[in-house]
């Protein structure tokens, strides 16, 4: 038998073996038996050496020829597998798309953490530092130095935590009722300009109810420079109210009471819910309270070593939970620090 | 304080619509919270006239009123009060009002009833009906000029209430005219100014009564007027009505008339019954320490020497500014009124009222601090209509001892502070008659004002309080909005408070949630939590006026607060729970303050969970935590290594201590079963605690780029075999202490018949690198022989083949 005859018929028998490979295990079999090192193809190729140079010439060009068709028919059944495996995928190996992802571990901030970081980064942006104080306060920062003396009847706005001090009675200890304090113990050791946020717990020592906690997240807000002015005041905190509640709110200023300020300012935004007109969020008035504020009395001023000639200054104070409720639509305030995670999970 | 308009009209015309005039307010600092409108559901409720008064045929306490109500036909209606008469005027509801039910406070809609046999064709309502008042005891009778049969009540008896939450520097507002006065300056209206004159008919006062201020530091001015031949009885309707509104129930014409003129004027009063006051002569002095007096609600108190007593030269007859005494009170007897009005010291008052929790209408109105300028006027105003409206004879005259007079407040304001503190630079007609308005005198000087107080803005004492009143009156909202202008001061750097936020950004991105917990809490519940010992040593700092039970002590550990809301969130759901909290705990010092110490604490439980979320049977163990706190320290970019430790509460053997650079950061566990139990909590949890401030040294600023080899590592697997004591940490660091070594990990652990008894296998992941060239196999060998050796002599430890 020629060695021409044997690569006919090795070729047909590829060609009929090929015809039947299914899948990609099929192919490898048939490979290792048409082309692998103990094939027939293999072996004629290796006895061409004991041809005379005519026939071998011949056998040989015939035996590379089949080497490339078969290699070439692998590459085209590769990848006609290929293709049908993905057409299965597309097919029998759909899946259910609406099924559940698969969990992931679920960890969010708190809301009042979420909130307190979105003021602070806004007025970050306007050049602020944070400083943050004690919470257990000497009685003096909390309310002397800001105007408060003792039995004065300011003092009734604020219900206050006093902390038993045994020993040492200078002054008394309380839990601070807000974070003004801080504005003193930076004044006392920086010189002007000043441009700082207070953000801290506060406590009240109040019933608690829907809109009343007896823990408040404060943040002061504290700016002292020649020129600045109460129109400076509203510029930034209207900026602050854009950034937390949209742009196209109106903001309104109000003349209010506090002893450290003068004058004294509240500041309300037109309710977002029903556009001003009047809802139960903003209790029918189509206004919401969210902070108070005013020009830094020049009596603290001066008593802090600053000139009140030269120098004026702006300070609000933001009650973070508020904000909170009003942003994500909470309706008591308790639940903050319930701390269930129905409710956590949900901002 | 309440403020009905009618009462407001009497001073003020009210011109614009009540929404704008409680919106100027607003604006201005007088903050109206609500307006109330009485009247408003008065619907088919209109003024009747009684025309005859029959005896109910079956009931002897029921009546049969016939009421007129102009139309064409009389209603008869069956009435159950006593004070019901031929000739009154009265409310009669029609069938269909809707009126509040006497017994259940709900609003009912009339029907038409049959009362013990008869028809009853509508009702005749009292003042609880109508929800003016609690009164329930007879019917509502109206006195007013402007009732008409047939005329909608509302019309007669309707009003509107401004309730405003007047601020403690406005003790002026806690007064009909002074709210009047303010509506007045921001209405463009004059105010009229209440009628004090009468008629003296009586003999001269200062010859009858006297007072001695013995202690003018707590009483500035303390004024005597005498009424004679007082007719006790109702005050007239008008009046009634006012108070009504105000809030305030009427008693009788004397009583009704201080607390009329108290609401009105801003001052409190006090009637003495002339009579009971000793030779007429009070005494104003400090008590003395143990002094007792029985007060008009007839429990006796004793006071200190710090408080201030009215007396007469037998003793106490009344405690100043806070209540009168029973003895000298005026009764239905009195006939002669000793009418006090004074002015006192407004922190003493506020301090005596609160010690003996007395706290009233006329109490805050003094520790407010009034004008001593109102008293001689409140005591005309009462006397004027003591005279008129309860038939008394003035004396002439009053006593009037002012010992300390007050000096009228003059303020000079520099022309350029007003703009230096607004922003705004109204003109000076604007300036002078904003102040005007409001009762300032000004003088215009070329670069100042000179302002005179009025002698009720207690409030305004230097130039930034009068800029105030500047900006109340050109209004708030003209004042721009500039952009924060001047200098940015640098930065004042926080670390710990940076590195708080950074560790809570990296815990909630590894899944954690993160809570926020009351910082009060009870030495039983810290004693789960921290040794009693400890606890006895250093006592957490306790509040003197707890709100609530188990809120009395600063906590010293927030471990407890962390487990209690895990403990709560277990009754809810069963899956996996990651909880943490970065905090504060308050450490005792000797300091002047407490030390507050930053903590992280975390603490899981639960089950790991299957592809649908549905928890397993595989529970979350010790590593679960460790991977929180490792990941945590990963990610700050510190090397923590975890050595096995006790701890207080933590499950010995199951704990460790969490140590950087050698220093202690923190510790983690697993909470110990009892303690765990103590808060309710059946499954294995675990915990971690991390001091901010320690782990603080340790923390780059950012982390440092490590070369990445450009030569291919060789991987290979071994398996060390160690006594089960001994730690894995020790094992790797043996194996990373080699310099061909890049990284070595632990990827199992065999215990078990393969391996000897008391003995574990670990199977650890070697990979040689070297920074330099290729690795060849026996460069590899004999690192791998260095490093067996060295385990064998420092861990005891074998390969396993």
């Amino acid at each position: 038998m020629s060695v021409l005859t044997t690569i006919e018929e090795i070729r047909a028998k590829a060609r009929d073996g090929l015809a039947e490979v299914r899948n990609d295990a099929e192919l490898e079999t048939w490979r290792v038996a048409v082309m692998g090192r103990k094939s027939p193809l293999m072996s004629a190729l290796r006895s061409l050496g004991k041809l005379g140079p005519e026939e071998r010439k011949e056998a040989g060009r015939a035996a590379n020829l089949l080497k490339t068709q078969l290699d070439q028919a692998l590459e085209e059944k590769r990848e006609t597998l290929g293709r049908a495996r993905i057409e299965e995928t597309e097919t029998a190996g759909r899946i259910d798309v609406t099924l559940p992802a698969r969990p992931l571990p679920e960890g969010r901030l708190h809301p009042v953490t979420q909130t307190q970081r979105d003021i602070v980064d806004a007025f970050v942006a306007q050049g602020f530092s944070v400083i943050e104080g004690p919470e257990v306060e000497l009685e003096y920062y909390n309310f002397e130095a800001l105007r408060i003396p003792a039995d004065h009847p300011a003092r009734e706005l604020m219900d206050t935590f006093y902390i038993d001090r045994s020993g040492d009675t200078d002054s008394k200890l309380l839990l601070r009722t807000h974070t003004s304090p801080n504005q003193i113990r930076f004044m006392e050791n920086n010189d002007p300009p000043v441009r700082i946020i207070c953000p801290g717990r506060t406590y009240r020592n109040e019933a608690t109810d829907p809109s009343h906690e007896w823990m408040i997240t404060q943040t002061e807000v504290l700016a002292v420079d020649e020129g600045l002015t109460l129109a400076h005041l509203k510029g930034t905190l209207f900026e602050l109210a854009k950034r937390l509640f949209g742009r196209d709110r109106k903001v309104r200023f109000r003349c209010d009471f506090f002893r450290f300020v003068e004058p004294g300012v509240d500041m309300a935004i037109d309710c977002f819910l029903c556009g001003g007109k009047g809802c139960r969020t903003c209790k029918k008035e189509g206004w919401i309270e969210i902070l108070g504020a005013g020009m830094v009395h020049p009596e603290i001023l001066a008593n802090m070593g600053y000139d009140p000639d030269i120098y004026t200054g702006f300070a609000a104070g933001l009650g973070v939970e508020r904000i909170a409720m009003l942003r994500y639509g909470v309706d008591d305030i308790r639940h903050f620090y319930e701390n269930d995670l129905r409710f956590l999970r949900q901002f | 304080m309440r403020v009905p308009i009618k009462w407001l009209s009497e001073y003020v015309t009210v011109v614009l619509p009540v929404k704008e005039v409680a919106q100027r307010l607003t604006m201005a600092g007088l903050e109206v919270t609500s307006i109330e409108r009485t009247g408003d559901d008065w619907e088919d409720v209109v003024i009747g006239h009684v025309v005859e008064v029959q005896k109910h045929p079956d009931a002897d306490r029921l009546t049969l009123v016939t009421v007129d109500i102009g139309g064409d036909e009389n209603f008869e209606v069956v009435c159950g009060a006593g004070n019901v008469a031929k000739g009154q005027n009265i409310a009669y509801a029609k069938l269909g009002a809707r009126l509040i039910d006497a017994r259940t406070g709900e609003k009912k809609k009339l029907k038409k009833a049959k009362i013990r046999g008869v028809v009853s064709r509508g009702m005749v309502c009292s003042e609880r009906e109508l929800g003016l008042s609690d009164e329930h005891e007879g019917i509502l009778v109206i006195t007013s000029a402007l009732a008409e049969r047939g005329k909608p009540l509302a019309e007669v008896l309707g009003d509107t209430v401004l309730d405003i939450d007047m601020k403690p520097n406005r003790a002026d507002g806690l007064s009909v005219v002074g709210v009047a006065r303010d509506v007045a300056a921001l209405t463009g209206e004059t105010l009229r100014e209440p009628d004090l004159s009468f008629e003296a008919a009586g003999e001269s006062v200062v010859l009858r009564a006297r007072v001695d201020i013995n202690d003018p530091d707590l009483c500035s001015r303390f004024t005597l007027a005498i009424i004679e031949d007082i007719k006790i009885g109702p005050s007239p309707a008008w009046m009634q009505e006012a108070l009504l509104g105000a809030g305030m129930r009427p008693i009788n014409n004397v009583v009704d008339i201080t607390n009329y003129v108290m609401l009105e004027l801003g001052q409190p009063i006090h009637a003495f019954d002339y009579d009971t006051v000793s030779e007429h002569h009070i005494i104003v002095r400090r008590a003395k320490d143990g002094e007792k007096l029985t007060t008009l609600d007839g429990k006796e108190r004793v006071f200190t020497s710090k408080q201030l007593l009215i007396t007469d030269p037998t003793g106490p007859i009344a405690i100043a500014g806070v209540m009168g005494g029973l003895a000298t009170e005026v009764t239905d007897k009195t006939q002669t009124i000793l009418l006090e009005v004074a002015n006192f010291n407004p922190v003493n008052i506020r301090r005596t009222a609160m010690a003996l929790k007395l706290p009233s209408e006329a109490s805050r109105r003094f520790a407010w601090g009034i004008a001593p300028e109102l008293a001689p006027m409140a005591s005309r105003r009462v006397t004027k209509f003591l005279v008129e409206l309860a038939g008394g004879k003035a004396g002439e005259g009053l006593v009037d001892a002012y010992p300390v007079i007050s000096a009228p407040v003059h303020v000079s304001l520099a022309r350029k502070r007003i703009a230096q503190v607004l922003g705004i630079d109204p003109s000076e007609e604007q300036v002078v008659q904003a102040l005007e308005a409001l009762g300032f005198t000004v003088e215009s000087k070329p670069d100042r004002f000179e302002i005179g107080v009025p002698y009720w803005r207690r409030d305004v004492l230097g130039p930034d309080d009068v800029v105030e009143e500047v900006a109340r009156m050109v209004g708030y909202e003209t004042i721009p909005a500039a952009p924060l202008a001047g200098r940015v001061p640098p930065g004042v750097p926080q670390p710990i408070r940076e590195l708080r936020e950074r560790a809570r950004d990296i815990l909630v991105g590894a899944g954690m949630q993160e809570i926020i917990t009351y910082p009060l809490t009870s030495l039983e519940v810290l004693g789960r939590v921290v040794e009693a010992e400890v606890l006895e040593k250093a006592p957490p700092l306790a509040v003197v006026n707890p709100l609530n039970v188990g809120q009395e002590r600063l906590r010293t550990s927030l471990r407890a607060s962390l487990l209690e809301t895990l403990a709560r969130n277990l009754r809810l759901t069963k899956e996996h729970i990651a909880l943490f909290e970065t905090a504060r705990v308050y450490m005792p010092t000797s300091g002047a303050l407490p030390n507050e110490e930053e903590q992280i604490v975390g603490v899981v439980t639960g089950s790991r969970l299957d592809r649908f979320g549905n928890p397993t049977d595989e529970n979350i163990d010790f590593y679960d935590a460790k991977a929180y706190a490792a990941r945590l320290f990963e990610r700050l970019s510190v090397t923590a290594s975890f050595v096995a430790y006790e701890d207080y509460g933590l499950l010995s053997g199951r704990t460790a201590r969490i140590d950087v650079s050698g220093q202690l950061v923190g510790v983690i566990g697993q909470v110990h079963p009892r303690t765990a139990k103590e808060f309710g909590l059946e499954k294995d949890v675990y915990l971690f605690e991390i001091r901010i401030a320690d782990l603080l040294d340790h923390v780059p600023p950012v982390a440092t780029m490590q070369a990445i080899s450009k030569y291919p590592a060789v991987v290979e697997d071994l398996a060390i075999v160690v006594d089960r004591g001994e730690p894995a940490a020790s094992v790797l660091a043996e194996i990373k202490g080699h310099p061909l070594v890049a990284s070595a990990q632990v990827f199992d652990e065999y215990v078990g018949s393969q391996v000897p008894e008391g003995r574990k296998s670990l199977a650890i992941s070697v990979s040689y690198q070297a920074p330099d060239r290729t690795l060849t196999d026996k460069d590899v060998a004999k690192a791998r022989d260095k490093i067996v050796a060295r385990l064998r002599a420092n861990c005891a430890a074998e390969l396993r083949s």
